[in-house]
């Protein structure tokens, strides 16, 4: 079947509302047919990941937008960018790629775009609401407002996610759609040790694992207690989108769309079936990291974004002690939950104990952090995952208290019996 | 591997997800590969140290893999390898992947370059081998892959 497209659409192509708009609408249709999308949709918000910079052909599509006067007909928010606008210090990179940079943020603005700079939007103040359908880029940001939120949004990225916006449509396919958000595989726990489901940094682990063992197919989470917090289904969502290429979970009792086994599954229980024990959530914890060493130079938290509730715990686990001065450590959040925190009076807790906070962007996407020696230490399975590859550090995977632990000693110490006896 | 056949060229029908013509030699891929954090812009090479191919060089081939992974930053990074000239010729795949589509839509958008990219069925994407010679032309159309071997 073809793509049919309204008048509206037709004199957005023929250039009537600028050739901005005619060169994302181009965008738009080409990809839908890419989806094998018959129509377009209207999308009520936006996230862009675009204003990360990777070089000369995101500026480039981003002037011929901007030049051809793109404006975005939606609310949109803007992803986490190559610089920190608020702790333009800590930047060590070439000057001109930062030059570069800030140019690519400064055309995202100028269409239109919040300067949200944080890939946890869903963190904001503002949230899309259940059902509606949206157009977010960022891995982490599209699993969680899928399955957390109940919105709607394929999984989509760079350049797609600002021609969106501009145009206010979207290709009505993907998650999107009803048939697409069903459960197609169940990943049962229901037979690990209870003990496991109290500790933040398991859920971290069963997302890791759960994106490698099912891809890309949409997953439901059977045998944890209800109610599970936002900060955790945060955690298994980031995770498993980095592991796997889930844009979408389930977890029985407490995501909105499954209220029960049957209902995820869309009328009935999945065929398929993963059960977890704990051998494979030892190894999946073993997964995340690179290195044994206890010589510890770096800790970066917060990835995604850390959220006031994180930083609550961060400061409850750190007491009034100081971070060894031998280790830097980082956490990265976004402006919003900064003004809280600062407000709360946290920030010149965690500022006097030797943390660096860092705003804006991500510890591995740009050069902020100090050389070190020493091993990078982490309690983010997505950053565990990707920093090796993108910043070259090794790393070493632990709950929280085990980073706060090894930052105020000096060395990396971490607690075995968090996870109970083998 | 078996011993090289001789034959008759052999044409697989496929579905366009990106426009262009090219021909070339195909690069077989093991595993998916993420551009992001996994192909360098600027030479072309892989470099995820986690993928068995890490360290070929994808420039000026007919890169067959059976689908796309990880990050949707991947679109970006292929724009700027196409822009650089070290992108393959060709995408041939068994899955559809909007993130490599867009990539090459993208680059043809800015840069009048085409990348064409295409799938195919997977019993007939699994018969394409490294080595090989091969036409891939891709069109609103239609699209086809002409393999000799």
């Amino acid at each position: 079947m073809a793509l049919t497209l309204t008048d509206s659409d037709q004199a957005a192509l023929r250039g009537e509302f600028g050739p901005g708009r005619a060169l994302a609408m181009r965008v738009v249709t080409r990809v839908a047919t890419a989806m094998d999308a018959t129509s377009l949709l209207d999308i009520t918000g936006a996230h862009i990941d675009s204003c990360l910079d990777h070089g000369q052909a995101g500026i480039d599509f981003a002037a011929k937008l901007a030049d051809g006067g793109s404006l975005v007909r939606v609310p949109t928010t803007l992803n986490v960018a190559s610089l920190d606008l608020l702790h333009p210090e800590l930047y060590r990179g070439p000057p001109e790629t930062a030059i570069r940079a800030r140019r690519l943020m400064q055309y995202y603005q100028d269409m239109g775009c919040q300067p949200t700079w944080t890939c946890a939007p869903y963190q904001l103040s503002v949230r899309p609401k259940f059902g509606t359908h949206i157009a977010w880029a960022e891995s982490n940001a599209i699993v969680f407002v899928n399955s957390v939120l109940g919105a709607r949004t394929h999984r989509y990225g760079d350049f797609i996610d600002i021609c969106a916006a501009v145009t206010g449509r979207a290709p009505a396919a993907g998650l999107h759609l009803d048939e697409n958000r069903i459960a197609a595989v169940i990943v049962d726990v229901t037979g690990l040790q209870r003990h496991l489901f109290d500790i933040e940094v398991f859920y971290q682990v069963l997302g890791h694992l759960m994106g490698r063992l099912v891809g890309s197919r949409v997953p439901v989470i059977v045998g944890l207690p209800p109610d599970v917090s936002e900060d955790r289904l945060k955690a298994i969502g980031a995770a498993a989108a980095s592991s796997g290429s889930v844009g979408m979970f389930h977890c029985v009792g407490s995501t909105p769309e499954a209220p029960d086994l049957a209902t995820a599954g869309g009328g009935r229980v999945p065929q398929h079936r993963i059960t977890i024990d704990g051998a494979m959530i030892r190894d999946a914890r073993d997964d995340l990291s690179t290195s044994a060493s206890d010589e510890l130079g770096i800790v970066s938290l917060g990835t995604p974004h850390y959220s006031v509730t994180e930083f609550e715990r961060l400061i409850d686990l750190l007491g009034d002690r100081p971070i060894h001065p031998s280790v830097d450590f980082y956490v990265s959040t976004g402006r919003e939950v900064l003004a809280t925190i600062q407000q709360r009076g946290w920030l010149a807790r965690l500022e006097d104990a030797g943390i660096q906070l860092v705003t804006d962007t991500c510890t591995y996407v740009t050069p902020v952090m100090a050389q070190s020696s020493g091993v990078a230490m982490t309690d983010s399975a997505k950053w565990a995952y990707y920093a090796p590859g993108n910043i070259g550090v090794d790393v070493v995977f632990g709950a929280t208290s085990d980073c706060v632990e090894s930052a105020v000693q000096g060395r990396v110490v971490r607690d075995e019996s968090l996870w109970g006896p083998r | 591997m078996g011993s090289p056949v001789t034959g008759e060229p052999s044409t697989i029908h496929g579905r366009p997800l990106s426009p262009g013509n090219a021909a070339g030699t195909v690069l077989r891929l093991d595993e998916p590969l993420s551009f992001w954090g996994g192909l360098d812009a600027e030479t072309g090479e892989i470099i995820d140290r986690r993928h068995p191919q890490v360290g070929v060089n994808l420039a000026g081939t007919v890169l067959v893999m059976e689908r796309g992974r990880g990050s949707s930053s991947g679109s970006s990074v292929l724009a700027e390898a196409i822009r650089n000239g070290t992108a393959p010729i060709a995408i041939v795949m068994a899955v559809p992947d909007e993130i490599v589509a867009l990539g090459a839509i993208v680059a043809d958008e800015i840069y009048e370059i085409r990348v064409p990219v295409v799938v195919v069925d997977p019993g007939d994407h699994e018969q394409l081998v490294s080595g090989q010679a091969i036409r891939v032309a891709a069109s609103v159309d239609g699209a086809t892959v002409c393999t000799t071997r």
